[in-house]
């Protein structure tokens, strides 16, 4: 029992961003407003940024700036890539926003059921 | 393990609620949780970029989004069963996969043990930054910075040409 408790606590980072990805999947495919949409995307997209961040973190480990006082750190590598991700996050962000406005100007609503009314 | 357990209810919170404003405040309170983890794991430059970023700026940009348009979602014609029974399996699938990973916190990963190491024993002798995640970022992996700015340089023209006005 002990065992299985160890485990389950080693592995709660997985378990939560399971469920952050999925919530954020359930959020895309499930609801028809285009803002809410977005905020999925972005959901499963940070999701993934602590599935790569957390496992280059070593406990009693420090950040990975070098210094005399320490020597264990953290791992940089997944650090340098998550950076490069957020920023292509933000600009996929604003390219989804605009084209929601777009949108919104040509036919007047943002829920897709209503857009996929009037095509018919 | 507590600033994560907030981030699954502010989750709970962003699929529940259907007025976009909470929506967009929850989504901003979830990006500064994530901000505070990302500080516990040690990401300091990720943290600070996600606090601003993520927090701030993708905030500013729903609000002026929302402003725009309507405020509240309507309810979904469709039933949500399928889904929910699709995301189920997939997390089932992806809890699967999470026996082959290595628990919390060890050292002996080959995460740890291959290209970090090598970074982190030459970053100062090679390039003279005690920072190792701007000498890797700026250094070691600057055509990927280019690749990134090249990125961000597209998505603004597609925005740009996407809101221009037609005078026609």
């Amino acid at each position: 029992m002990s065992s299985f408790l160890s485990n389950f606590v080693s592995s709660y980072n997985y378990y939560i961003i399971i469920f952050l990805m999925i919530s954020g999947l359930y959020i895309v495919v499930s609801r028809g407003n285009m803002v809410k949409k977005l905020v999925g995307l972005a959901l499963f997209q940070t999701s993934v940024y602590i599935l790569y961040i957390s496992p280059g973190k070593i406990l009693n480990g420090t950040a990975p700036i070098l210094s005399d006082d320490f020597s264990l750190y953290s791992s940089p590598f997944p650090h340098v890539l998550i950076l490069t991700a957020i920023v292509v996050g933000i600009a996929t962000l604003a390219l989804g926003l605009s084209l929601v406005i777009r949108i919104n100007e040509e036919f007047g609503t943002i829920e897709e059921d209503k857009l996929f009314e009037d095509e018919i | 393990m507590i600033i994560l357990t907030l981030m699954a209810i502010t989750t709970l919170g962003i699929i529940k609620l259907r007025n976009l404003f909470s929506v967009v405040v929850l989504s901003s309170i979830y990006s500064f949780l994530m901000a505070t983890l990302l500080l516990i794991f040690d990401a300091v430059d990720v943290a600070l970029t996600e606090a601003a970023v993520g927090a701030g700026v993708s905030t500013v940009l729903m609000l002026t989004v929302i402003y725009y348009t309507k405020t509240t979602e309507e309810e979904p014609k469709h039933s949500s069963i399928i889904p929910i029974m699709v995301c189920l399996a997939i997390g089932g699938l992806l809890i699967y996969g999470t026996y082959g990973l290595p628990p919390f916190g060890a050292s002996d990963t080959p995460l740890h043990n291959h290209v970090s190491a090598q970074y982190l024993q030459r970053s100062i002798p090679e390039t003279g930054v005690p920072n190792v995640v701007t000498s890797v970022l700026a250094s070691y992996r600057g055509f990927d910075t280019l690749g990134e700015v090249i990125v961000v340089f597209t998505a603004a023209i597609g925005v740009i040409s996407l809101l221009k006005k037609d005078n026609s």
